[in-house]
């Protein structure tokens, strides 16, 4: 898995800003840890491209980035046809005549 | 007889499980992982074959092969087995070597779960692969492990 969702907290962060955007102070009021803790969360994130902040007057508002869920399911779509790919070439040994 | 029944992918938790059917026991199906010349006729694609160099094919142990492709270029890949259990289960990581066929330190490799169950007629082997992140995805792909998948990659870049 993504190495920065491996951690409970920011798996749940990550997945309450999917569709809409959250305010650090907001998180942070959720978790037993303090705001650093929580922006420190959210910096790991930000990192792996999987949140952006924008800052709203003295806010941050944290966003779930789609996008990036949406190339990981590119490059997974194509690891899926490698694998058709070898899948298919095996059957085609496995018939073979001899291969026993 | 479909060979490939069903797919999943997860782009959460960056996972992969491919099913398929075979009409052969699972030790014929087991067979063609552990056989060197056998698994070099499978694991690339027509144009982009494998030659494994090596192939210790027990717990611990490595494998070495390199890839050659239309261009000419030969990316060099390697194996390390964390479970040989024959003829139900083998688990181990492939990552990217480097020219001198060595395991490249710096980039994560993937990791490999595949199962082999007796079922009525066959085998159903179900492989599962997981990722760390884009960039390690990326770079497996560009070793050139699939048809068309020049095509494929710049399409994938396209969405960056």
């Amino acid at each position: 898995m993504f190495r920065a969702l491996a951690d409970p907290t920011r798996r749940d962060i990550f997945e309450r800003v999917i569709g809409r955007g959250l305010s650090v102070s907001t998180l942070a009021h959720d978790y037993e840890m303090s705001f650093a803790a929580v922006q420190k969360h959210v910096s790991v994130l930000e990192r792996a491209a999987l949140v952006t902040k924008e800052r709203h007057g003295r806010e941050q508002i944290v966003h779930g980035n789609v996008s990036t869920l949406r190339r990981a399911t590119e490059l997974l779509k194509a690891f899926e046809e490698i694998w058709i790919g070898r899948a298919t070439r095996i059957a085609e040994i496995l018939g073979e005549k001899g291969s026993e | 007889m479909m060979t490939v029944i069903s797919t999943v992918a997860d782009p959460e938790t960056l996972s992969l499980t491919v099913v398929a059917e075979f009409e052969a026991s699972p030790e014929r199906v087991w067979g063609v992982w552990e056989n060197p010349r056998h698994l070099e006729r499978w694991w690339g694609p027509p144009s982009y074959p494998a030659t494994f160099t090596r192939h210790d094919f027990s717990v611990g142990g490595e494998s070495r092969y390199y890839m050659t492709g239309p261009d000419g270029g030969t990316p060099h890949g390697y194996w390390r087995m964390f479970t040989i259990d024959e003829p139900n289960q083998l688990e181990f990581a492939n990552g990217l070597a480097g020219d001198d066929g060595e395991p490249q330190l710096g980039v994560e490799p993937m990791a490999a779960h595949v199962t082999f169950e007796l079922i009525d007629g066959g085998t159903r082997m179900t492989s599962m692969s997981s990722f760390v992140d884009a960039a390690q995805m990326k770079t497996m792909l560009d070793m050139g492990m699939s048809e068309g998948m020049t095509q494929a990659v710049s399409q994938i870049d396209e969405l960056l």
